[in-house]
Parts: C-alpha cells; structure tokens; sequence
C-alpha cells in the first residue's frame, strides 16, 4: 500500500477478468437454474405428456388433447387403484399419526426403563431396507394366517409410517418450553386440561406436518405395497404393472394432479406461517 | 383437603425445607414465615436455592424433607393447579398460540369464574395495556410481556403472587419504572408478594423484607434498612452494597461500646451493633459513611490515621476513593459532591473518620471477601 495512485481515472479491467468476475457473483444462481432444471424435467415431462393423444403408449407425443384430464379415470383399472392408494393412505396416516404421536410424546417427556432402547428401535424400521421389511412382513402375515390384502397392507404401511411420525412430533415437542406447560398447571388447569389447551395446540403443526408425510410416504410405497397387497392394486402398483404394456396417460395426469396438489398444500402453509410471522 | 387448599390463605410458612438432587442440596433446612400482605423478596446469587425454594411454594418441585403451610392448611404435597398461587415466570411463559385476552383468562376459565370479561378487563386497565387485549404475545414489547405476565396471575386474586426475576429481561430503564410499578400494584391489590431475585437494588427498593440466600440457607432477614446498615455476616455485608471490613481485636468496653483495636489505632463499635463471638472481629463501615479530612482538620468520631489516597474517580453525584491504609488495606469512601469542598487529590496523605454508630462488627474468622466475588450483573438464570 505504500506506492502512489498517479492518476484518478478508473483503471481498466480487462474483458476476461469482467467476465469471470460475473461468474464468480452469479454462480450460485447458475447452479439453482442448473439443479431445478435437472429436478423438474421429470415433472414437466409428466405433465406434458398428460396432455398426448397417446391412444394406447404413451411414449410418443402423438398430438395435444384435453381428453385424458377430461376423463382420468378412462384407462382400465387406473381409478379403482388411485382409490386403494387413497384407502391405504388414509388409514396408515390416521392409525401412524395417533401411534406415533403417542410414543413420540413417551419418550420426549417421560423417562422410563428402555427409553433409549425404544428410541433406538424406533430408528429400525426406516434404517430397514424395504425389501427385507416387505418380505419379512409378508411372512409374518402367513404365518399368523392372514392373507395378504387391504388390511394387512394397511398395517405393513403404518409400521413404517410410524417412525417418521415419531420422529416429526419429537423434534415438536422437543422445541417447546416446559415453562409454558407449568404455567398452565399454575393457572389451575389440572394434567389433563394442560395437554389439551397448552401442549396439543403448541405441538399439532409438528403431528400435521408428521401426517403429511406419512400419507405421502404411503401413498408413494411400491416396494412392501406389492408383497403384502395380494389381489388389491395400488396406485403405484398400477403404474409399474402397465409400464410393460405402455403407461396410459392418465396415470400422467394422476401424478400431475398429485404434484400440484401437493404443491398448492405446500404454498398454503407457507402463506399461512409468514402471516402469522408478519403479524407476529 | 384439596378443596380446602384452593381456598387457603393466611401467612405462608416454610418449616425445615430441604431439596436435595443427589449429591447437591440446593435447599438446605430452609424455615421461614411470610406475613399475609407483604412483598417479600428472596435475594441471592445464582444457584443459592431462591428459585427451587420459589418452585416448591408454587408446587412445581416436592421438597425432599419439610412442610409448607399456607395459613393452616398444608400446601406440600398439592399440585399447582390446587393451590391459590400464582407465578409471574422468568421469561413470562405467556401461552404463544392464545391472545392476551385468553391469555389472562385461562385461570379464570379453569376455575370456571363468571364474568371473565370484566376482571380482564379490570386488570388490564390495572396494567395500562387495554388496546392489546386481541394481540398475541409474540406482538408485544418484553415490557409490555411482563405486564400481561402479572396480569395474568393477579386476576385471579391469588393468596400468594410469586414472582422469578421478574424484570430480568428488560433493560434499567424499563426495569427502575417497573420496579416502582409492582410496588405500587402489590398495595393496589394487596396480594402478598414473593420476589426472587439477584438483584439487590431490586429487593430493596420493592421488598418490605428481604431474605439473603447463600448455599441454600437463609443468611440473614430483616427490613432493607436494617438489612444494610447493620449485616450480621460478611456475605450480606458484600452482597448489599459495598462494605470495608477491617480486622481488629476487642480490646475493652466503654459503656455500650466496646472498643476495638485496629492495627494499633482504637475505634468504638456500639455493643448492639456487634455480631463477634469473641475478641476478634472484623469491623464493617459502609463506604458512604467515612469521612475524608486533611491532616490537621478537626474531626470526630472514629477516626483512623495515616490514609494515602491511592485513586480518584470522580462520578457525577459523588466521587469515590481508594484510600490506603498503613496496614496496607484500601479502603472505599464515596464522598458526595454537595460541601464545596474541593476534592482530594491522588497522593495526599489523609484521615478517615466516622460516627461510631455507622460502625457494626462480624465475626473474626469470617472470609472478608464472602458475597463480594459474586457480580449480580453477570448472573442471569439459574
């Protein structure tokens, strides 16, 4: 620093430099265009071709039409499938999110003889790769005589919806202040009073969220579905099974509409949270 | 029994509290009686017992050995939804998911009082915050928490308000107004007050009686006054205000005095006034008491030759020296700026004196620097 600046004049910067030193201030936009690109393709193509005048295969744009949106449920089988995945879906997330809400709540609050040990076991069944869990399930069923089907392809899903589910609620419980629960009991609300005015309130975005996730992962479940659902057919079942014939495009449009409403379910909690936090 | 204990008042008492964690007593033996209608205050430094001792009132912890008594009915083991006490928490614990309103309502809504809406809003106008009654507590100032906070436990007209650290979170300004503010409240609404704190200048100026906690007991209760002016251990002495304590030996009586030998010089200390178990004693003079004089002046008193005026901070309403003494001691004298006496410079060689009955004794073998160490302002939670 101890030379002269001869002449105020903004010193030139060469063309090479101008350029990477754009790169270097927008690289990290340039990545995001890169990543989202790579993540939405699938999904674009999906849904694109929800809209092909596809006939049997769906594998070549053959022309636009609005047919299959207007009748999603004209490819054989496809609705009768959606409404097993929905069936399933919604039993698993009920039966998963009241067990799970439970054990997450024994074990975030209580100390008990084995805590470590089931919190450890609660791990299992997502660490479980599914094909061992689906396998292992199916003859657990066979040798209590069960035969596979609706029922017990709803118990196989909440095994493993449970897991997440404790997971979820725990991290809830986990962030709220014990302070606020013993306010309650201060202000003359007994045990059971607390819990349904102070805890359950201040913990349930933790179970809804915990309920969504369950519910996707059920509905989304291949892998276990397919060994314990016997003669039923799920949704995603639907789509592996007809893959070797041609997809028809209503499965497209399934799985389109399934995106956007997850992804309006997404955008509404969003809005919802920064009202609360902007009116907060 | 637990009907009756809702609706128990009288004075609160404490018999024989302990509470211990393992190893660790953080309540030890702890017996106290507090008066219906008081403001009451537990000071001491982080981790002495005051807010387990606050807890066990509220009946938040089960004390390991003892009793607690609200008038004649025994409050030990009653949970605290069963007990006519209230807590205004640390950090408020205002319930986040509920409005200010619903707020102060809930324990008028458990109880299942009628006519909810005008004791809210009675007790909001108490508070000066009617316009938040539709907020939510994350929308308000920590002042204005604080406020709803007290508003919610005072509704209920509680036998017993406790209060943990109350002003903790606010800043000095706010903390001084508040300070007068619950005074104030606490003769409005004539509840008894229980105030844990670490804060002496709090305690002191809200409190009708202080109890100074350390390691689980209770050193030493009394009025602010009586508490300042005349401490019976070293650690209150430190702990409120600053004090100089300097050795000495009894070495005879004069009438209601006895006289003290210190570092060959005599000073007088009132009999009353000494807490000494034998000859040796440490004599304690609050800084604000000595007087600085030039050599030659005049003086009464008590007087201590041979000062060397090792530093002078000059702040505004008085100005503080650290004189050293020939037994090498630095004594603290605040002098107040009002004389028009100029003040004393570094390096002049002074006296000190005092009127006697400024001067109170501890006992000889007590650790000079006890309660000293700890500086209030560093210690927050427990």
């Amino acid at each position: 620093m101890s030379h002269k600046v001869k002449d105020a004049t903004i010193p030139h910067i060469p063309t090479g430099a101008r350029i990477s030193r754009w790169i270097g201030r927008n690289l990290i936009r340039i990545y995001a265009v890169f990543a989202f690109t790579y993540l939405f393709i699938p999904v674009a193509y999906t849904f694109a071709f929800s809209f092909n005048d596809s006939g049997k295969s769906n594998l070549i744009w053959k022309g636009f039409t609005f047919d299959n949106w207007q009748n999603p449920c004209g490819a054989p089988e496809v609705c009768t499938a959606l409404a097993n995945s929905i069936k399933i879906g919604f039993l698993a997330t009920f039966f998963s999110t009241i067990l799970g809400t439970m054990i997450a709540f024994a074990i975030g609050r209580y100390s008990f003889k084995g805590r470590s040990t089931s919190n450890l076991m609660i791990f299992l069944p997502m660490a479980t790769p599914e094909i061992v869990l689906g396998a292992s399930l199916l003859s657990l069923f066979l040798v209590f005589q069960i035969n596979p089907g609706f029922w017990p392809t709803v118990i196989a899903h909440v095994v493993f919806c449970i897991s997440f589910v404790v997971v979820t609620v725990k991290a809830r419980i986990a962030s709220l202040d014990p302070r606020l629960e013993q306010a309650a009991m201060d202000l003359y609300a007994n045990e059971r009073e607390t819990f349904r005015r102070v805890t359950l309130p201040l913990v349930a975005p933790g179970i809804a969220a915990a309920a969504l996730l369950a519910f996707s992962l059920s509905f989304d479940d291949y892998i276990i579905t397919n060994f314990n659902s016997g003669t039923i057919k799920t949704f995603p079942e639907f789509v592996y099974a007809s893959a070797a014939r041609g997809i028809p495009a209503q499965a497209n449009v399934i799985g389109s509409a399934m995106f956007f409403l997850a992804l309006a379910i997404v955008i509404t909690g969003q809005i919802v949270g920064r009202k609360r936090k902007v009116s907060a | 029994m637990t009907k009756d204990s809702i609706s128990a008042k009288g004075d609160l008492r404490l018999t024989r509290l302990t509470k211990s964690y393992g190893d660790f007593t953080a309540v030890d033996d702890l017996s106290l009686v507090i008066p219906e209608g008081s403001f009451f205050a537990l000071l001491g430094p982080s981790g002495c017992g005051k807010t387990t001792t606050l807890r066990m009132i509220a009946g938040l912890e089960e004390p390991t050995v003892g009793s607690i008594h609200l008038g004649s009915t025994d409050i030990t083991t009653t949970k605290p939804y069963q007990r006519p006490i209230n807590t205004v928490f640390q950090n408020y614990a205002l319930f986040p998911h509920l409005t200010i309103y619903e707020n102060i309502a809930f324990g008028l809504r458990r109880r299942g009082i009628k006519d909810v809406e005008a004791a809210v809003d009675k007790v909001l106008d108490l508070v000066e915050l009617p316009h938040l009654a539709q907020r939510k507590p994350t929308q308000l100032s920590g002042g204005q928490q604080q406020r709803i906070a007290l508003a919610r436990a005072i509704v209920n007209r509680p036998a017993l308000l406790l209060l943990d650290e109350p002003l903790g979170a606010l800043d000095l300004k706010l903390r001084r107004q508040m300070q007068i503010e619950l005074k104030w409240i606490q003769k409005e609404v004539g509840l008894t007050f229980v105030h844990v704190t670490h804060d002496q200048e709090e305690a002191m100026t809200m409190a009708d009686t202080i109890a100074v906690m350390n390691e689980g007991q209770i050193e030493q209760m009394g009025s602010p006054a009586d508490l300042y002016d005349n401490p019976k251990t070293a650690f209150v002495a430190n702990f409120l205000g600053q004090s100089n304590l300097i050795k000495g030996t009894i070495s005879g009586n004069d009438g209601d005095s006895h006289v003290v030998d210190v570092f060959g010089q005599k000073i007088s200390l009132p009999k009353n006034r000494s807490h000494a178990n034998d000859q040796s004693i440490y004599a304690g003079i609050r800084p604000e008491k000595f007087r600085i004089s030039r050599l030659g002046t005049p003086t009464s008193g008590n007087i201590l030759t041979g000062g060397h005026i090792e530093d002078v901070s000059y702040i505004g309403v008085s100005t503080q020296y650290q004189v050293e003494m020939p037994w090498g001691q630095e004594l603290m004298v605040f002098e107040q700026n009002d004389d028009g006496v100029a003040p004393f410079n570094k390096d002049e060689e002074v006296n000190i004196s005092w009127e006697p009955v400024f001067t109170f004794g501890l006992r000889g073998d007590e650790d000079a620097t006890a309660g000293s160490e700890v500086n209030p302002e560093e210690l927050d939670e427990e």
